[in-house]
């Protein structure tokens, strides 16, 4: 099924939960906060939470800043 | 001699310079300038993660956590809903509940929208975060944010990036007379004697990025920037003398050769 992630479009198998999905993306599950849909998805739920077609993901994490 | 801390939400800093994270050349030099200065707070920005790039070092590595506290900023947010859509996903990283919240107006002048920070405020305050309001010196506006429940007030000393210094002390004056909560100015300071100014009204503390990370040696400029704030904040507390027209001897006038 296709994903959008950052703006990206993604290929993953269905089924894949966002704690399947970080490691597909070189994603260590580091500093690191995800949002499905505009909807945060807390760490607690990376797990459980299936990703459907067409699910827009923003995967965010800190840089430098003032 | 007064000490105390600054003192906000949960939050205490005995060293009242706060830095950026941005802009250094190079992360072992803002190691280094966070070092020498012993800085207890650091903003960082919230953006994507660089797919496909995702084994370089990651800012964190150089900050050391364990003496100081990451503060996450809203930076390139316009729009109040952006700003609280960031706000809750710094959150996520389970650091703390701080957050700088800044919402701009444009990109020419990143000035704030005081409205949108204002409308933001109110939904993160609701939400229970620690919120540091970055606005404009308007010291109506600062007292307005104050009382929508803002832990901090931080206003400009000019735009940010500008290196301009505090461009307007009068109002940077007034704010400080009549805050409540602590207050922090943030942006536009360029060199030691910038810091200074603020601290010597009074101002809570310092925050800046540009000034340090894009000065020839940022770790030199740092420890100007900390010796100023200090200094600044003694300045302050030991109370300057009145400005006089004329001048007054400092020695006798009575037994001089004659």
């Amino acid at each position: 099924m296709k994903l959008k992630v950052n703006g990206e479009e993604r290929e993953v198998p269905s089924g894949t939960t966002v704690a399947a999905l970080l490691p597909m993306l070189g994603i260590d599950g580091g500093r690191i906060a995800v949002e499905v849909n505009t909807e945060i998805v807390p760490k607690s739920e990376h797990g459980s939470r299936v990703l459907r077609e067409d699910d827009q993901l923003e995967i965010v994490t800190m840089v430098g800043g003032g | 001699m007064d000490t105390a801390p600054l003192r906000f939400g949960k939050y205490e800093l005995t060293n009242r310079l706060i830095l950026g994270t941005g802009k250094y050349a190079d992360l072992e030099v803002m190691r280094e300038a966070f070092a020498v200065t012993g800085i207890q707070m650091a903003t960082v920005a919230i953006r994507r993660v660089n797919l496909g790039q995702t084994d370089e070092p990651t800012l964190l590595d150089y900050i050391d956590t364990d003496r100081i506290t990451i503060l996450p900023n809203t930076a390139g947010c316009y729009t109040a809903a952006d700003a609280v859509r960031t706000a809750r996903l710094a959150r996520e990283f389970g650091f703390s509940d701080l957050i700088k919240l800044e919402v701009l107006a444009d990109e020419k002048t990143l000035l704030p929208d005081p409205v949108a920070t204002l409308e933001a405020l109110r939904i993160l305050v609701a939400e229970d975060f620690t919120v540091m309001a970055y606005t404009s010196d308007d010291p109506v506006m600062a007292k307005r944010l104050e009382d929508e429940g803002a832990a901090v007030v931080m206003p400009l000393g000019s735009p940010i990036g500008t290196g301009q210094g505090i461009l307007n002390p009068q109002n940077i004056q007034i704010i400080l007379e009549r805050a409540g909560v602590p207050i922090i100015v943030d942006a536009g300071v360029g060199t030691a004697s910038d810091t200074s100014i603020a601290m010597e009204l009074g101002a809570g503390g310092v925050l800046m990025n540009t000034g340090v990370a894009l000065a020839k040696d940022p770790a030199m400029m740092a420890r100007a920037m900390a010796l100023a704030c200090e200094s600044g904040r003694l300045a302050y507390l030991a109370g300057r003398i009145e400005k006089r027209r004329y001048a007054r001897a400092s020695s006798p006038v009575n037994g001089v050769i004659e």
